[in-house]
């Protein structure tokens, strides 16, 4: 392609433009409408420039949402909380099972590794409900249908093939050699995996952390199928919102700005391996 | 003994998953209805065959797979597009593919609510840009002729950006040789990028349609948040459907037997992509 001839360069400046107004706009617009009271956001045409309120995140926050109905309940808070629970706990629950065992995988070729990496590959792939459906049955016999647990286990679904499959690559860029001379040294195996190998595939372990809670924390169906009103995370939470209340369309703003102000900061802190896990690795160039 | 000892935790989380879905398959040959218990028993193959002579399965089918094929087609020459605008790696070019990834980490059933809130027929802020344009009322996902347009939108959306970033990670591992040479021959752009860029650039382009078509075909967050499957049976896709059966309908054996069939295509695609992708994971640890 041509860099250097203007008509080339005005067209690629303005095809850059719109990309960024289309993929940004909804973000910038969601938020300007968070700080705006419902008469404001009603107003047709719509203004660019208002008088900035904190009122919506008020009502959230004290969880009490005042209309002319009368007092309504919001526990949106209460699911903000739920989805920092539900997804720190699956991530540290999936890195003490899926480290070992992407260790394992990465420095032992043996048959039943490749057949356990391949069957959380292919689940991943797999129609989520296939696997949630009869699961709700089997948790409402087992008592696990409203507990924290029961949505921290299935959350294992999401959060330990990535960790398996990204941290295994990384294990399997460090040579074997630095851990045979320290063994040799007189180390058991154990001091080996935690001393050497784990810190040297640090960066893998918390980029597939990351990516674990951003996604554990961006699922939806799970929690709708598993969840009960009070074991909600943010995603299902927002749209109960949203029937709830129908038209605190300001509130209903400020609710989605909380939800994804989390994950798109640690998106941002984390970008530079985002390329990686999303692909689980496919592309490591 | 060590390395299955490492690996038993891994081992019973596969169990677990596989349980449910063996129970799945079992279900699917049974009649099983949460709210006629006693008429539980096995009928063979009878809800599948039932699907042959239902148009509500073909109509499921039919949304299902023209969603994924829309989805996937726009997605990859839109991802394409800005991987090549951004390809150079400038500082700006940088700072933007960065900021694109922001509707990527964004829950898709949020992103459904955010372009509800801007597609609302009374205040929404696209609604009155249309209007601008000469369109009144229209009512995006609420009309059965707009609907699967609507939610596409979305879908477009929040995933562009995963097949842009996989492209331009591509596009930037390719060797230089090719393209100077051509440069210093003068070779039209058309054809460098159709003959060069484009077969280079072949094994990243399937990785990242096989992710979507996947991800699409079995795309539930964005359609139930936005409308539910419908308005009517509009949006009907595999899993909004098979939710429904369930738990509107407590039709476990059905509900049951139409994920068997959703999985069935699934696992045709994912072998092929499962194939590419140790193919691309090998020539990769070959070069490193």
């Amino acid at each position: 392609m041509d860099h250097s001839s203007l008509a080339g360069r005005i067209f690629r400046g303005v095809a850059l433009a719109l990309v960024l107004v289309f993929f940004m706009f909804p973000i910038v617009w969601i938020l300007m409408m968070s700080f705006q009271t419902n008469e404001q956001i009603l107003r047709i045409p719509p203004h660019i420039l208002f008088e900035p309120t904190l009122s919506n995140y008020q009502a959230l926050i004290s969880g009490q949402l005042r209309t002319t109905a009368g007092n309504l309940e919001i526990p949106f808070m209460r699911n903000l909380m739920n989805s920092f629970v539900l997804s720190s706990a699956a991530v540290l629950l999936a890195l003490l099972l899926g480290v070992p065992a992407a260790y394992a995988f990465a420095r032992f070729k043996f048959r039943l590794g490749e057949s356990i990496a391949f069957t959380l590959l292919s689940f991943r792939f797999a129609p989520p409900l296939l696997v949630l459906l009869p699961l709700s049955l089997y948790y409402q016999q087992l008592g696990l249908s409203d507990t924290y647990f029961g949505i921290v286990w299935v959350y294992q679904l999401i959060a330990l093939p990535l960790i398996l499959w990204i941290v295994r690559g990384y294990f399997e860029d460090i040579s074997p050699d630095i851990e045979h001379a320290y063994r040799l040294a007189g180390h058991s195996w154990r001091e080996a995996f935690t001393r050497i190998a784990v810190p040297l595939a640090g960066p893998g372990i918390a980029a597939a952390g990351l990516l674990s809670f951003i996604f554990c924390w961006n699922n939806f169906v799970f929690a709708l199928i598993l969840a009960s009103a009070d074991k909600q995370p943010v995603t299902v939470g927002a749209l109960a919102f949203v029937t709830a209340s129908g038209i605190q369309y300001g509130q209903i703003a400020a609710a989605i700005v909380l939800s994804v102000t989390p994950t798109l900061l640690l998106a941002l802190y984390a970008q530079r391996y985002l390329v990686e896990g999303l692909s689980l690795g496919a592309v490591k160039g | 003994m060590l390395p299955y000892l490492l690996s038993l935790p891994a081992l019973l989380v596969c169990i677990a998953i596989l349980v449910p879905f063996v129970t799945a398959a079992v279900y699917s040959l049974q009649r099983y209805r949460l709210n006629l218990p006693y008429l539980r028993g096995f009928i063979g193959v009878d809800n599948y065959i039932d699907f042959l002579s239902d148009p509500a399965f073909w109509n499921t089918l039919r949304i299902s797979l023209v969603y994924t094929a829309l989805t996937v087609v726009l997605e990859l020459l839109l991802g394409l597009g800005i991987a090549l605008l951004l390809r150079r790696p400038t500082r700006f070019h940088n700072a933007v593919s960065i900021v694109l990834l922001l509707p990527l980490m964004t829950a898709p059933a949020i992103a459904a609510l955010m372009w509800k809130l801007m597609t609302n027929p009374s205040f929404g802020i696209l609604s009155y840009l249309v209007s601008l344009l000469g369109v009144h009322d229209f009512k995006w996902a609420s009309d059965p002729s707009s609907a699967l347009f609507t939610v596409v939108l979305v879908d477009v959306w929040v995933y562009t950006p995963f097949i842009m970033i996989l492209l331009l990670a591509g596009l930037r591992s390719l060797p230089r040789q090719p393209f100077e040479a051509a440069a210093l021959d003068g070779v039209p752009a058309s054809f460098v990028f159709f003959r060069i860029t484009l077969p280079m650039l072949a094994p990243y382009i399937i990785t990242a349609s096989l992710f979507r078509l996947l991800d699409s075909i079995q795309q539930f967050d964005i359609i139930y948040a936005m409308t539910q499957g419908g308005p009517g049976d509009r949006l009907m896709v595999f899993q909004v459907q098979a939710y429904l059966e369930f738990f509107q309908y407590t039709n476990v054996g059905r509900s049951a037997a139409l994920l068997m069939i959703l999985w069935l295509i699934t696992n045709i695609l994912s072998n092929i992509f499962i194939k590419n992708w140790l193919r691309l994971r090998a020539r990769a640890h070959g070069h490193g």
